[in-house]
């Protein structure tokens, strides 16, 4: 008995029963339907949580100043003042995994352009900044080395301030805008990056060297805090341990001493996200495992009635020569045969729902090959699973018995 | 002439709870080539399990059974089944034929458990054995469609299909009329004619006079087996029925 045989006979033993093939089908049609839908959905927002997180720089670290207790009471971070100039120069010279660092001192308050104002936060930085925030400069240039070391009252702006301060459209660059009554040259227009993944608003800033913040603006010495970045993602661990090294040292800080410093990196900003996301991804793809599961069951269901319908045509094909493996083998390939159409038409449906998801609801998808491969090679086994044992069952079916079957 | 069948000392018996049923107590005797055999008995004689033995669908628990030469006795399940389909056409009481399926395809079943024909041998073989049964005009008429004459004629076609030893009909015309059981009795006597080993297992003696042999069965024993001197033409006695049952 060839195979090819076998799967004629399976074949026409469905098409006698078109509409219970389908029923049956229908299970693992929507079983595989939603385990795709659901897998795209959410490995769709992990992607776009992760693509967001990269355009904030995804291998940026963060230095403020830590908690520390000044006679048991514990003071605001903002308050403390042990990030120096001289740990910003110690990290640049001093650090192999570190590829860009910036200072860092902000304010928040008005900034005024002619009879038009906007509340905006103003950062001092150097222009590594940049290169670790992903930054560009569209129009105009940055401020350079030298603005830094005179403190020279320059700033370039973000896309939102130029259009709170310059409604009428034209170029910022070259006009002098005033913040908290201090004038600024405008030297350049950021690139326009949107919002990030938390809703802030990236474009809503002012970049000035941070020498000018701190002296002219806050009137202060010491260092707000410390951005970098690592030299690759993967080396954030690393920059993170060098830059731990240099601030206890300069901070003379003994073995016992917990750090007076906070050191944050964007990667673990991502793990947490991506690990939210992957929890939802294994929700969504159990509840659809589960609809497939009962599709298998429903298979398994319809097959055992259907041998037990079958029991004289059984013993008939057992009389005219058919051998257990023949009749094992034909039950096998129809619930295969109904399991794998079903899947086939759930990987249509399933991408279907899922192009009508992103389409209606604006939902980010991504179908991965390999859901659409799994779920198929997940039905399969489950019509190989669900149809053995109705199938074993019609094999061992005693043919005296069954060709009397009523 | 050749032995088909040949039965030496049959025993069957079945274990029913603690008690055993002797269903075949010694049963022998040897059937040729071309014969057409009726076997009768009532039932609890033993006929169907002779039957089954027969067909190759049970085996003895003693004595020898030398289908068209081959010991039946110690053969496994899938050597009986091959066995079933090279050598053995059954025709059943309730024909058997696969639902919503047309005729050439019921007629084809047989040979698609057998590699040694492809499809296109196959369906050439059904259709010569449906014209040899007189349906050529109905092949791809479905079961369904069909009356109960037709349907034993595309039973008896199935049994032809993979030209037989010898065509084993249990009761082949017991859900038929008179008159279509006539036609019925008719195409077996052509089948005779034509050389064909036929056994026939009925319990209605009418059947035994169109036969050239009958084996009456009773308690397990083969009470009488007779040669039929006087066979009566089926197609005559068709022929005086009155013609009013269409």
């Amino acid at each position: 008995m060839n195979t090819t045989n076998l799967i004629k006979i399976a074949v026409r033993a469905l098409a006698n029963n078109k509409l219970r093939g389908f029923l049956t089908m229908l299970g693992i049609i929507i079983g595989v339907a939603s385990v795709i839908t659901m897998l795209a959905i959410g490995q769709g927002s992990k992607r776009s949580i992760q693509a967001q997180i990269s355009e904030m720089g995804s291998n940026m670290i963060m230095i403020h100043p830590g908690a520390d207790m000044r006679g048991g009471v514990r003071q605001d971070a903002s308050a403390m003042e042990t990030l120096k100039l001289q740990d910003y120069e110690d990290i640049v010279d001093e650090t192999r995994f570190v590829s860009a660092v910036s200072p860092s001192v902000n304010s928040s308050g008005q900034a005024i352009y002619g009879a038009n104002n906007a509340p905006t936060s103003i950062y001092g930085i150097s222009p590594d900044y940049l290169e670790i925030r992903r930054y560009k400069v569209e129009d105009g240039d940055m401020f350079t080395e030298q603005d830094i070391q005179t403190a020279a009252k320059v700033c370039v702006v973000g896309k939102t301030v130029v259009d709170n301060l310059f409604p009428d459209g034209s170029s910022p660059v070259g006009k002098v805008i005033r913040f908290k009554s201090l004038p600024f040259r405008v030297v350049g227009v950021l690139e326009s990056k949107g919002y990030n993944s938390m809703g802030m608003d990236q474009d809503d800033l002012i970049l000035a060297p941070y020498t000018t913040i701190q002296k002219k603006v806050l009137a202060i010495t010491h260092l707000q805090g410390i951005t970098c970045s690592a030299l690759k993602e993967e080396y954030t661990d690393q920059a993170i341990d060098e830059i731990t090294e240099i601030l206890r040292r300069n901070h003379k800080l003994k073995e016992s001493d917990d750090d007076d410093f906070n050191i944050r990196s964007q990667q673990e900003l991502s793990t947490m996200l991506t690990s939210t996301t992957d929890m939802m991804t294994v929700l969504l793809a159990a509840v659809a495992g589960i609809s497939l599961l009962v599709g298998g069951i429903g298979i398994m269901n319809i097959m055992y009635v259907s041998v037990t319908e079958r029991t004289r045509e059984i013993g008939l094909r057992m009389s005219i020569g058919a051998k257990g493996i023949d009749i094992l083998a034909q039950f096998l390939i129809e619930s295969i045969l109904i399991s794998v159409t079903g899947g086939l038409i759930g990987v249509v449906f399933g991408v279907g729902a899922a192009l009508v998801v992103n389409g209606a609801a604006h939902f980010p998808i991504y179908i991965q090959p390999w859901s659409v491969v799994l779920s198929f090679a997940v039905c399969t086994v489950t019509g190989i699973f669900f149809g053995w044992y109705p199938a074993k069952k019609a094999a061992q079916l005693d043919p005296i018995e069954a060709i009397r079957y009523e | 002439m050749k032995e088909i069948i040949k039965l030496d000392n049959i025993k069957r018996d079945f274990k029913v709870g603690d008690e055993t049923v002797h269903a075949l107590r010694g049963v022998s005797f040897t059937i040729y080539e071309g014969e057409f055999v009726t076997i009768m008995g009532t039932s609890g004689s033993g006929k169907s399990t002779l039957l089954n033995t027969l067909g190759c669908l049970d085996t003895p628990t003693s004595g020898e059974y030398y289908l068209d030469g081959t010991s039946v006795r110690t053969m496994g399940k899938n050597a009986r089944a091959t066995l079933r389909n090279r050598k053995i056409g059954f025709v059943f009481q309730n024909y058997n034929l696969l639902p919503k399926t047309t005729a050439v395809e019921n007629v084809e079943l047989p040979l698609m458990y057998n590699s040694a024909y492809n499809a296109a041998e196959r369906h050439r073989k059904a259709v010569e054995s449906l014209i040899a049964v007189g349906l050529g005009e109905r092949l791809m008429h479905k079961s369904n469609q069909m009356s109960g004459g037709q349907m034993q004629r595309v039973a008896i076609a199935r049994a032809l299909v993979n030209d037989p030893a010898v065509i084993l009909a249990d009761e082949a015309t017991g859900n038929l009329d008179t008159r279509t059981s006539f036609e019925i009795l008719v195409l077996f006597q052509r089948l005779h004619a034509e050389g064909r080993t036929i056994i026939f297992v009925t319990h209605n003696p009418e059947i035994a006079q169109y036969s050239s042999r009958n084996i009456t069965l009773r308690d397990g024993h083969v009470t009488s087996d007779t040669v039929n001197t006087n066979i009566l033409n089926a197609a005559e006695a068709l022929a005086r029925l009155p013609k009013n049952e269409e």
